[in-house]
């Protein structure tokens, strides 16, 4: 920690947005986020008012993305869906990336058998198709929207595990682990202290993907009915709706399509291009 | 604009055509030729969900109901005006102190493997929906039967304890083949689940799960061959791709939504290509409360909710002007129905008026009623999947918010709606529907015995007068002294408002216009099935054998 | 080699333990019961046809036991009957289904594995280029969009707009009077958007390992050997860098069986697909619990074996391993 870290992290920061895919991804993702955080910056109107005048109407001045099988507004529902369906990508990652930080800390720390168990059961919840655990608990326990996140967590955290495994496995074995523990500091010091602050870089990478790949399953779920549920609007929801009338009311399908097809790809890139950058190795060719 | 559509729908006939190897170009405009009906080809029919059995008795989804009509008779069934007309039986006798009925059966019928149909098949089946390996859910009505006999082979006499009106309509209930179904002591174990045998217009053919049914023509049908060589039913699991299979001619058949069939079948190509029908189903939505809750205890809530809620927003909205508003459990235009019940107009100044009365008042200006402390909020419950009760959830939303009552909507897949809120009792308010039986004995729903745990007055009702009526009603067979019984409960149930009756929607059915012969009528248009037809140059399935 | 996959088989063991608990648990987080289902809201049920069913099916014995008798059945593949009106075998329902799924999700991976290799290879040879930026936005794109989107735009313009593809279903109702090259074009065209819509999705991710594997290898230093050798580069490309590169490559694939089962929920349903997919959602719908328990043991277990046959593939293919 000293003065070389801010000068390796802005050389970092530079590489990344050399990298203009992942710029270009970073912009959107910002975007995003301003938007859901300040809805009225982009529109004023209640995503929630029915009008049975206008339902299915094209876009237009007063409904510039349309409006829905209620006479709702499209871009309305779109911002505020935006920012539901962010909430549960960032929880569903948190709880994923915390209980993939225990398990991968405690694992490649203590090793032996305790890494032995603990990497059989990885093994075993990797077998599942984790679409078919969710659906059925969902189902069963039904679509609220902390359900949703929680199982969506609770079943996509085996990546961050074995990440985090890995990377304490290498690191146990450095010297400032063996410094700190001539210091007399105890394990779980030294877990947290030590090796966690090192360990995040990669799991970093793999939450961005995590959160793109939350806001698809919720999609999917909404698909089959059991995603979060109207009136409360979310991509994917919207997009289920739009599905029905896909020739005839195309706005309903193509925006939040676009919506989720352009910030999925804006965190994947961004993703990536971050492991690019961190990467000292693949520097240039 | 217009031009170019028809273009592209021209082009895509021709290529259809070319790239198809045997399909016959699908009947389009105007016939060449004859009209006359004519034997042969097939129709399509999409469904949502697959058969799970073929024997009804021991189903209880309307996929396997339909299927199960094809094959199989009842000795009862209901014609074009929903008058009971015989099936199986060619004319019964009620016993003047109606506890009596005999059926004379028609003779000269047989089963599709050629055994002749009689009494004893009649006997055996009321002997297996009362029996205990049975796993069926209609044993009720056969319950009451006291004693069941076969004097010969063309007479069925049945005896119940008491007189009971709606045991006439019960035996529509299909009858089962006794020579082929006696080794089984469960039905449902039966292979005849699966590969049924039975008496109706048309034979099974092949069952391939989750894919389709196939059923053909039976050449033996007492009343004649159907002209419909094969009647196909396509599992499509997805409504959006059941659309598109209808546009492109991969399906025949499909009932469409109210939007739909209001914008989206309108083009000048769908209706060259298709007849689009409409009629009253059987069925209405409601809003039930929950009698015991205390929001919900006094009459004048319910019925300042009723007036809250604007039914034709919802029909228009939702329906798109296809359905009518509901007064009562009954639909109208049948003989029970009374339409001179009290009404709840949209009145959201009355609403306020009646809920002010009851106490309610907005104290502290926040737009929401309170009394004694307590905010008038609550939560719906609806079942998922089911866009129409989704849209008349948030529409009622809107509409109670205008009147200082906060709804909630919570939506829950079936299974656990039904289980955990329902049969215990969990819950504030529902939408929800029901079929409306031919029958109008309806004492499951209303009266005050059936308000157990896992019963269907779930809402609690419990009217001593209702009570009366329904005994009295379900006690005779006289038309006149059930209408007047029926009359009365449905202006008690219109005053008291258990449930706010929302609306019978319309079913809307959209069929291939080769299909010739269908003629609508109060029981919908497939009540003369097997007098459709395809006239012989416009048939397009010609492959098969017939 | 061969101890090596009898130790492989012996560590499935626990793994296929660990599964049926899990599915065992699942499961009963469930309120409700099939009960409810069958005998729904319909005026001719009474309480007592409802418990006569629910003894019928056995749900009135404790938990434990009913773990217990359902583990020692799952050891002969017997998952019980069906909760279903049908009352099938669990066993014969999901053997019905599975050839489908897995005859999609094997042209699937096939498809992905003809794609995805060249795309992977000539983006880490021609790094930062063109070529590299687009086809890194294309596959991205089919990992991003959801996939019943994807296939109902596809469907109205293969479909019904062009009229070139049939929309949904495995085969045309006059399958059967078809000729021999009738059939095979019928059912191959029948096939083409499920199974390309299918691996679209998978796409990304494997173009994108292979590259960054093909990465990898070409730094090392028997790449620079072979060039400083004076190879044509094209040897040094396929001969050397891309079959180290596709080692790791072929462990992948045997993890992307779990991805494409999950998917294939979704897109079964709207190409009207009789799979193990379909089958799953209906049973978590019907709360069929025999059904539910066998298939997730089943998907895991197709997962193990895909596992197992990559492993061997690599250890194949991997001379240091094949010699131990």
């Amino acid at each position: 920690m000293g003065a070389g870290t801010s000068s390796i992290f802005r050389d970092f920061l530079r590489r990344l947005f050399r990298n203009r895919l992942a710029a270009g991804g970073g912009i959107v993702i910002a975007l995003l986020f301003v938007v859901a955080a300040v809805p009225s910056l982009v529109t004023d109107r209640d995503p929630n008012r029915i009008d049975i005048l206008r339902i299915l109407a094209p876009p237009s001045a007063e409904h510039p993305l349309g409006t829905d099988e209620l006479g709702r507004d499209v871009l309305s529902r779109m911002v505020h869906g935006g920012r539901i369906s962010l909430e549960v990508g960032f929880v569903a990652t948190g709880i994923a990336t915390a209980i993939g930080l225990v398990v991968g800390l405690i694992a490649g720390f203590y090793g032996r058998w305790v890494d032995g168990v603990l990497m059989r059961f990885v093994d075993i919840m990797l077998c599942f198709p984790s679409f078919f655990l969710i659906l059925a608990v969902i189902a069963f326990l039904g679509p609220s929207i902390i359900n949703i996140m929680v199982v969506i967590g609770l079943t996509h955290w085996m990546g961050a595990a074995r990440l985090i495994r890995a990377e304490t496995l290498s690191l146990k074995e450095r010297d400032f682990v063996a410094a700190a523990r001539a210091q007399g500091a105890g394990n779980l010091r030294i877990i947290f202290r030590h090796i966690l602050p090192n360990a995040l870089a990669p799991v970093l990478v793999w939450a961005t993907l995590g959160v793109a790949g939350a806001i698809l399953v919720e999609s999917s779920l909404s698909f089959l009915g059991i995603g979060v549920q109207p009136p409360t609007p979310s991509w994917g929801n919207i997009l289920t709706a739009g599905k029905d009338n896909i020739e005839f009311a195309w706005w309903l399908s193509v925006y939040p399509g676009l919506a989720i097809l352009v910030t999925v790809l804006g965190y994947y890139l961004l993703g990536e291009g971050i492991q690019d950058a961190a990467d000292p190795r693949l520097k240039g060719r | 604009m217009k031009i170019a559509r028809v273009l592209v729908a021209a082009l895509a006939f021709v290529l259809a055509a070319g790239c198809a190897k045997e399909k016959q170009e699908a009947g389009s405009a105007g016939p060449v030729g004859s009209d006359a009906p004519a034997h042969g080809d097939a129709i399509v029919e999409g469904s949502i969900g697959d058969v799970s059995g073929f024997l009804t008795a021991v189903t209880s989804d309307s996929a396997s109901h339909t299927a199960a009509g094809y094959v199989f008779s009842g000795l009862v069934r209901y014609d074009k005006n929903l008058k009971l007309e015989g099936e199986l039986a060619e004319s019964w006798e009620v016993s003047p102190d109606g506890k009596r009925i005999t059926f004379r059966l028609r003779k000269g019928v047989t089963w599709h493997d050629g055994a002749p149909f009689t009494s004893e098949d009649v006997l055996f089946t009321y002997r297996r929906m009362i029996d205990p390996n049975t796993p069926t859910a209609y044993a009720e009505d056969f319950k009451q039967v006291k004693r069941a006999e076969t004097p010969d082979p063309s007479t069925f006499v049945v005896e119940y304890g008491k007189p009971f009106a709606p045991a006439l309509a019960s035996w529509g209930m299909h009858v089962l083949p006794k020579h082929l179904l006696a080794v089984y002591p469960d039905i449902s174990r039966s292979p005849l689940n699966k590969k049924p045998v039975g008496t109706g217009p048309f034979r099974f053919v092949e069952w391939k799960t989750g894919e389709k049914t196939v059923f053909e023509a039976n050449p033996d049908y007492f009343e004649g061959r159907p002209y419909l060589s094969r009647v196909v039913t396509r599992v499509i699991p997805d409504p959006a791709t059941m659309f598109l299979e209808l546009k492109s001619g991969g399906i025949d058949m499909m009932g469409v939504t109210p939007l739909q069939y209001t914008r989206q079948t309108e083009t000048e190509e769908f209706r060259k290509l298709f007849h689009k029908y409409r009629y009253l189903s059987f069925g209405y939505t409601y809003l039930g409360f929950r009698l015991s809750h205390p929001l919900f205890s006094d009459q004048r809530v319910r019925q300042a909710i009723a007036h809250a809620i604007h039914k034709k927003e919802i029909i228009d909205g939702v329906l798109f002007g296809l359905g009518q508003e509901a007064t009562g459990p009954y639909k109208p235009g049948t003989w029970v129905h009374n339409p001179d019940v009290k009404r709840y107009p949209y009145d959201p100044q009355r609403a306020k008026a009646l809920l002010g009365e009851a106490g309610w008042k907005d104290a502290d200006g926040d737009g929401v009623l309170e009394k004694e402390g307590r905010k008038f909020s609550f939560t719906v419950l609806t079942n998922a999947g089911n866009e129409s009760r989704a849209k008349t959830a948030a529409i009622i939303q809107q509409n109670l918010d205008g009147v200082g009552v906060k709804m909630e909507i919570r939506t829950l897949e079936w299974a656990a709606f039904i289980n955990e809120f329902v049969d215990k009792r969990k819950f504030d308010a529902v939408i929800l529907g029901w079929s409306i039986p031919q029958d109008p004995d309806q004492y499951d729903i209303w009266s005050s015995k059936k308000t157990g745990p896992k019963e269907l007055n779930f809402v609690g009702f419990q009217n001593a007068e209702v009570d009366r009526l329904l005994e009295e009603g379900r006690r005779t067979f006289d038309l006149e002294k059930r209408k007047k019984a029926y009359s009365r409960i449905q202006e008690i149930l219109a005053e008291e408002q258990p449930y706010v009756f929302l609306y019978y929607p319309d079913a809307l059915p959209v069929v291939h216009k080769r299909i010739h012969g269908i003629e609508p009528a109060p029981a919908g248009i497939s009540y003369n099935f097997i007098k459709w037809y395809v006239p012989k140059d416009q048939q397009r399935y010609t492959t098969f054998q017939q | 080699m061969l101890r090596y996959i009898a130790r492989r088989l012996v560590l499935t063991v626990p793994l296929l333990i660990g599964i049926s608990l899990i599915s065992f648990l699942v499961i009963h987080a469930a309120p409700g019961g099939p009960v409810e289902m069958a005998t729904d809201l319909n005026p001719k049920v009474t309480a007592e046809a409802r418990e006569r069913l629910r003894a019928y099916y056995g749900l009135d014995q404790p938990i434990h036991v009913q773990y217990v008798r359902w583990l020692g059945r799952m050891a002969t593949l017997d998952f019980g009957q069906s909760f279903s009106r049908d009352g099938k075998q669990v066993s014969e329902k999901i053997g019905e289904r599975i050839p489908v799924t897995l005859a999609i999700n094997v042209l699937s991976m096939l498809l992905i594995f003809l794609v995805a290799i060249p795309i992977g290879v000539y983006s880490a040879v021609r790094k930062d280029s063109w070529f590299d930026r687009i086809s890194t936005v294309v596959v991205f794109t089919g990992f991003a969009v959801p996939t019943f989107w994807l296939a109902l735009l596809l469907m109205i313009l293969f479909g019904v707009k062009l009229g070139w593809l049939p929309i949904s279903g495995l085969v045309s109702l006059e399958y059967d009077s078809l000729g021999l090259a009738g059939k095979i074009w019928d059912r191959t065209s029948h096939l083409l958007l499920p199974v390309f819509v299918s691996a679209f999705g998978g796409l990304a991710g494997f173009s994108r390992y292979m590259r960054s594997n093909m990465l990898e290898v070409i730094r090392q230093d028997y790449i620079a050997t072979a060039r400083a050798k004076g190879l044509p580069e094209r040897k040094v490309v396929f001969r050397h860098a891309m079959r180290n590169a596709l080692l790791p490559f072929i462990t992948i694939l045997g993890l992307s069986v779990p991805g494409l089962l999950g998917g294939s929920v979704i897109f079964e349903s709207i190409f009207a697909i009789p799979g193990l997919g379909q089958l799953f959602y209906q049973s978590v719908m019907s709360r069929d619990y025999p059904l539910i328990m066998g298939a997730l043991v089943i998907g895991a277990f197709l997962t193990l074996i895909g596992n197992l046959l990559a492993d061997v593939g690599y250890a194949l293919a991997d001379p240091r391993i094949r010699t131990e």
